[in-house]
């Protein structure tokens, strides 16, 4: 089903705020369409949105790759994304991020054998002054978790496993 | 004093849309649109004296100026793309006071004869993005944005547009790419954005914080904007402080306070009452300052720190301490921008990746002393060579890290140097 059929409104609503001539501007919000509905982006989602802009999939794929929060692969249903830049550092969010991954038993970038989530070092969050912390990509959306502590990270990662997934 | 952009601290519930107009919220914008001309509105700013908040500090009413006449349609894009490590400031303002924010962008569209703008944020300001867009509908529903506004002929659109992480997105050209559903890639100038911008139209591009002085600034006038701060820098600026200070986080302060006053007073001083070592200003984007008494006794206004061989840019203040090696600063910082570089322009694609590699080489205690002047020499080969500021960035705290701190880069006695 495209994105069309199944989402009319959110898509007219996405289409309208860019001039017709550059509909083209619609290709982020759109991936991000697909992205909720399959928990990453499909190759028949490509083709899809590159149909509806009149691009071709080749660019619609450079626009996946280039940006980081597009995923072409599916990972844990969530993705923990640790800051480790400068100021985050500072304030112990290297070995928050190892200790951590030593309590799952993964290295960074791999997925709890449960497959609920997949621990990531990504760069500045803009939350520079409540290290350590992390975002919490799902298909859904984004949520930052700040000032945390490894006990804290794991009770919230039982909390997610209990809750059968919903954040929060 | 009271806030002028964090007035939320003061006014709770501000960012609820009654509580604003309360406190005199959209008073400003409906006296722009009833009682002045655009042209005058733009001069107001610019007697102001307020300069850009993203970094660069350019004056915003010049800024506007250089919008031609009689091209139409026109734009403005507010820059909610903060992603600088050590910058938290908009987040702040368009969490507790979005209404003053969009106010601003209002106020700014109307003074170039914008019907239209753009809020582009960072992909991961998610949940924030759909608090603007409600407040965007709030606005419209009110009266406040729409067609006809206040019984003129005046309209305005704004919508929210947000990005997918990418650093790069916050250079202006690069976020007018993102808008148009391109890679976020700069663009060569000229043309520049004031004559070609989004959608190869005359376009505006500032920063949240600039955005957010314009309400007060436009209600109060402009004597009273430059009764603070300095003669080169008025009004007041939000300084990101975080690094090992007791209390990080953001100050709304006049410019010219010292940065003794903001680390000391503001920010408690430093962790375990460790020595202060280094001072970014602006960033990872930032020359590391040497934290000596001449250093801490400056002024935090743009020309101040310039003394120093350093940039304000968008006052983000990371402090260092005598626990933290700069070699491993600015691996950090490297990592930062060798994984950031948008890949158009070869000095900075190929200059980040073998700053990486050479950097990773001293941290791991392998390198020689070659490996350290190579680095050096790599940083500044970079330097005046790349298509945006970003790939100047880059090198700007290798440089001057192994410059200011050469004992950070001393070969130890096994050839390798001590991290």
């Amino acid at each position: 089903m495209s994105l069309a059929d199944k989402y009319p409104q959110e898509v007219k609503k996405i289409l309208a705020k860019y001039p017709p001539e550059y509909k083209r501007s619609a290709v982020m919000p759109l991936l991000y369409l697909a992205q909720r509905q399959d928990g990453y982006i499909t190759k028949a989602s490509v083709q899809d949105i590159a149909g509806m802009l009149d691009m071709t999939t080749t660019d619609v794929v450079s626009i996946v790759g280039f940006y980081t929060l597009f995923h072409d692969q599916r990972a844990g249903k969530y993705r923990m994304q640790v800051c480790t830049d400068l100021p985050c550092a500072m304030r112990g969010a290297d070995r928050f991020l190892e200790e951590l991954c030593s309590h799952l038993g993964i290295k960074v970038g791999e997925t709890t054998s449960d497959g609920l989530v997949t621990v990531e070092a990504v760069m500045c969050l803009a939350g520079c002054d409540r290290a350590p912390m992390f975002q919490l990509q799902t298909a859904e959306g984004l949520e930052y978790h700040e000032n945390m502590s490894v006990d804290k990270t794991l009770e919230l990662i039982a909390a997610l496993k209990n809750s059968g997934g919903e954040v929060k | 004093m009271e806030h002028i952009l964090l007035r939320h601290r003061e006014i709770p519930d501000l960012k609820k849309l009654d509580v604003y107009r309360k406190n005199g919220g959209f008073q400003a914008f409906q006296k722009a649109v009833t009682q002045m001309r655009p042209a005058e509105v733009t001069e107001l700013v610019k007697a102001s004296g307020l300069r850009g908040r993203g970094g660069a500090g350019f004056p915003t009413g010049v800024k506007w100026s250089f919008i031609p006449e009689g091209i139409y349609p026109r734009y403005v894009v507010a820059n909610a793309d903060e992603s600088e490590p050590g910058t938290f400031k908009d987040r702040e303002i368009l969490e507790g006071n979005p209404y003053q924010f969009l106010e601003g962008v209002a106020i700014a569209c109307y003074a170039v004869e914008a019907h239209v703008g753009y809020v582009y944020l960072r992909g991961e300001f998610w949940r924030l993005a759909q608090e603007i867009e409600a407040c965007i509908t709030e606005l419209e529903q009110a009266g406040l944005l729409g067609q006809a506004l206040f019984g003129t002929d005046y309209s305005l659109r704004i919508h929210a547009h947000v990005g997918a992480g990418a650093y790069i997105c916050g250079e202006e050209s690069a976020l007018l790419e993102s808008i148009e559903g391109k890679l976020g890639q700069p663009r060569i100038r000229p043309p520049f954005p004031a004559t070609s911008g989004l959608f190869g139209k005359p376009t505006v591009i500032n920063n949240v914080e600039t955005l957010t002085n314009l309400p007060l600034i436009l209600e109060k006038g402009a004597d009273w904007y430059r009764s603070m701060g300095t003669a080169d820098s008025p009004g007041v600026k939000i300084f990101s402080l975080s690094g090992r200070v007791k209390k990080p986080g953001n100050y709304e302060l006049p410019f010219g306070l010292t940065f003794r006053q903001l680390i000391f007073e503001s920010g408690g001083g430093i962790l375990d009452d460790r020595p202060v070592k280094a001072i970014m200003a602006a960033g990872a984007s930032s020359s590391l300052i040497v934290a000596d008494d001449k250093a801490l006794d400056t002024k935090l206004d743009y020309a101040s720190v310039r003394t120093l061989g350093a940039d304000l840019g968008s006052a983000s203040v990371i402090v260092i301490d005598d626990t933290v090696s700069i070699s491993w600063v600015i691996s950090k910082t490297i990592h930062f921008f060798k994984h950031e570089s948008c890949g158009k322009c070869t000095p900075c694609r190929e200059g980040t990746y073998w700053m990486m590699h050479l950097i990773d080489r001293i941290e791991q205690g392998e390198a020689t002393r070659e490996n350290v002047e190579l680095l050096h020499t790599v940083a500044k080969q970079m330097q005046n060579k790349c298509l945006c500021a970003l790939g100047e960035f880059a090198t700007m705290a290798p440089v001057t890290g192994i410059e200011r701190f050469p004992v950070d880069f001393k070969a130890s006695p096994a050839g390798g140097l001590h991290a």
